[in-house]
């Protein structure tokens, strides 16, 4: 189901959104808003469903209930519905840019291949422009020379960037960050976070879900603290990370260093 | 003491080699056959959809759990009373034998996919690609490294398999051997040459399999 209405300045717009595994209630009625251009940071301890509400949002998961819609594009789901046709799923999917915790590059492929293969696949694009797509966005995130690599001879902050520029050749109108630092060495959060605070500057809007409390304080302009599928509280990232509200926030916040100093 | 005579078969070497191009014929056509449907197959198993899991799952059950030997008398013999189609000797003979690789190629095949990381095939699909291109693209590339060796293995043992065809009067190495001692009375020397012929053509093929292997592991 594609609408085409874009009302105001939010491109990101969840209503009422459920989803359960089997008898496990995972979210329970989530309703999110993200402005163009804006970077949320999505909180909450291991299990509270950030992840499964990220992967929502590209329909890695289909949810059980509600409305999703990011741009021009809207899904509505109704418990029991039919599943939306795969082609539908993968068009909507391309509009959103993921990052994983693991990378998941496509380790059979050069960093130059991984990055071309969304615009050489889904949208068809000649080769040589889908290469030179590919170059500069490598450039972008500093590993134009790695272009002839393949992912098993970069360190992970390397392969991190690599995966981000390989979601950003689809160029999708959202960016979806799953723990994108939580597997590198310490010593490489620094370079991943550099590149996600540049895409943040230049306006890309952006759902990350981080452990990086100082990160979040500073880069997000809104933080969304989630536990057991409920979103528990939310407001502008300083304050809310600063002065939490609820005491559940205040007491997960606690295990945190929230401030680069 | 038997007294070899291995002489007096060199007059019948053009049927010996004509029944080693049919076997390697045989062998050649239901790897293939088999190949496409055991690719078939395993993407079955794999598949969403419970009806073509469990069309799936009965094929390759029943051919693996049945001896081969009984399949392709069966097709032989049996389809045709069953349904009034008369297959060829070497019709019902490629069929089964392909269908009898086919379901261990679809186990190799399913063992392959499920191995590779579920990591791999959401990075395919969140870039907007479809189940299918992912499976083309990311997935099988990928799972044919560690599919290859086994795969090779199998159709080694189709190539000693073809032997069975003979019971069908399909001229192979096997049947040509018979044909020989039924004319010469020299069964010892016909099926001592002809085990020394398998055996030469698969030594070096088990060798090529074992080097491949190691290449695979180091290759990207
Ligand atoms: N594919 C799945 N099948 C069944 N249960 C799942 C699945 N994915 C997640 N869950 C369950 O959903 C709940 C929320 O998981 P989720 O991964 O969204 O949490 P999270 O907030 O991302 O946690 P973490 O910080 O550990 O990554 C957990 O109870 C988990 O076991
Ligand atoms: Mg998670």
């Amino acid at each position: 189901m594609t609408g085409t209405v874009t009302p105001d300045n939010t491109k990101i717009e969840i209503t009422n959104l459920k989803k359960q595994f089997g008898s496990n209630i995972v979210l329970r009625d989530i309703n999110v808003k993200v402005d163009a251009g804006s970077v949320v940071a999505l909180i909450g301890p291991s299990g509270s469903g950030k992840s499964t509400l990220l992967r929502c949002m590209n329909l890695l998961v289909i949810p059980n209930g509600g409305r999703i819609r990011i741009g021009h594009h809207t899904f509505v789901f109704d418990d029991g519905s039919k599943m939306p046709r795969a082609k539908d799923q993968a068009h909507f999917r391309s509009n959103t840019g993921m990052v994983f915790q693991h990378f998941n590059l496509f380790p059979h492929k050069t960093v130059l291949q991984n990055v071309m293969e969304g615009p050489l696949v889904v949208k068809r694009m000649p080769k040589a422009q889908a290469a030179q797509l590919a170059r500069t966005l490598l450039g972008k995130v500093g590993l134009a020379d790695k272009a002839d690599t393949y992912p098993d001879r970069l360190s992970g902050g390397q392969k991190q960037r690599v995966a981000i520029a390989r979601a950003l050749a689809m160029e999708p109108e959202v960016m979806l960050f799953d723990e994108a630092t939580s597997a590198l060495d310490p010593e490489l959060v620094a370079e991943v976070l550099g590149v996600m605070r540049d895409l943040a500057a230049e306006g890309m809007t952006m759902i990350i879900v981080t452990h990086e409390m100082a990160f979040a304080r500073e880069v997000a302009d809104k933080v969304i603290f989630l536990r057991d599928g409920v979103i528990v509280e939310e407001g502008p990232a300083r304050e809310l990370i600063d002065n939490p509200k609820q005491e559940a926030t205040r007491a997960f916040l606690s295990h945190f260093h929230t401030r680069n100093d | 003491m038997y007294t070899w005579d291995f002489n007096i078969l060199w007059s019948y070497r053009w049927l010996f080699l004509n029944g080693t191009l049919m076997t390697i014929a045989i062998t050649a056509g239901v790897i293939i056959l088999g190949l496409l449907l055991g690719l078939l197959a395993g993407l079955m198993q794999l598949s969403r959809n419970p009806i073509l899991r469990w069309i799936s799952w009965a094929y390759i059950e029943i051919f693996r759990c049945t001896p081969l030997l009984v399949q392709l008398l069966w097709f032989y013999y049996a389809l045709p009373v069953l349904t009034g189609v008369e297959l060829s000797a070497m019709t019902a003979a490629v069929m089964t034998l392909s269908l009898y690789g086919g379901s261990f190629y679809a186990e190799v095949i399913r063992g392959g996919v499920i191995a590779i990381d579920p990591g791999q095939s959401e990075a395919g699909l969140a870039l907007g690609m479809t189940p299918a291109k992912v499976m083309k693209r990311i997935v099988l590339p990928q799972a044919i490294k560690q599919m290859i060796p086994p795969l090779m293995n199998q159709s080694i043992i189709q190539f000693k398999n073809t032997s069975l065809v003979s019971v069908l009067a399909v001229p192979d190495l096997l049947y040509q051997g018979q044909v020989i001692t039924m004319d010469t009375f020299r069964p010892l020397e016909v099926y001592t040459v002809i085990a020394v012929i398998y055996f030469v053509v698969l030594v070096p093929l088990t060798a090529i399999v074992k080097r491949s292997e190691k290449k695979l592991q180091r290759s990207h």
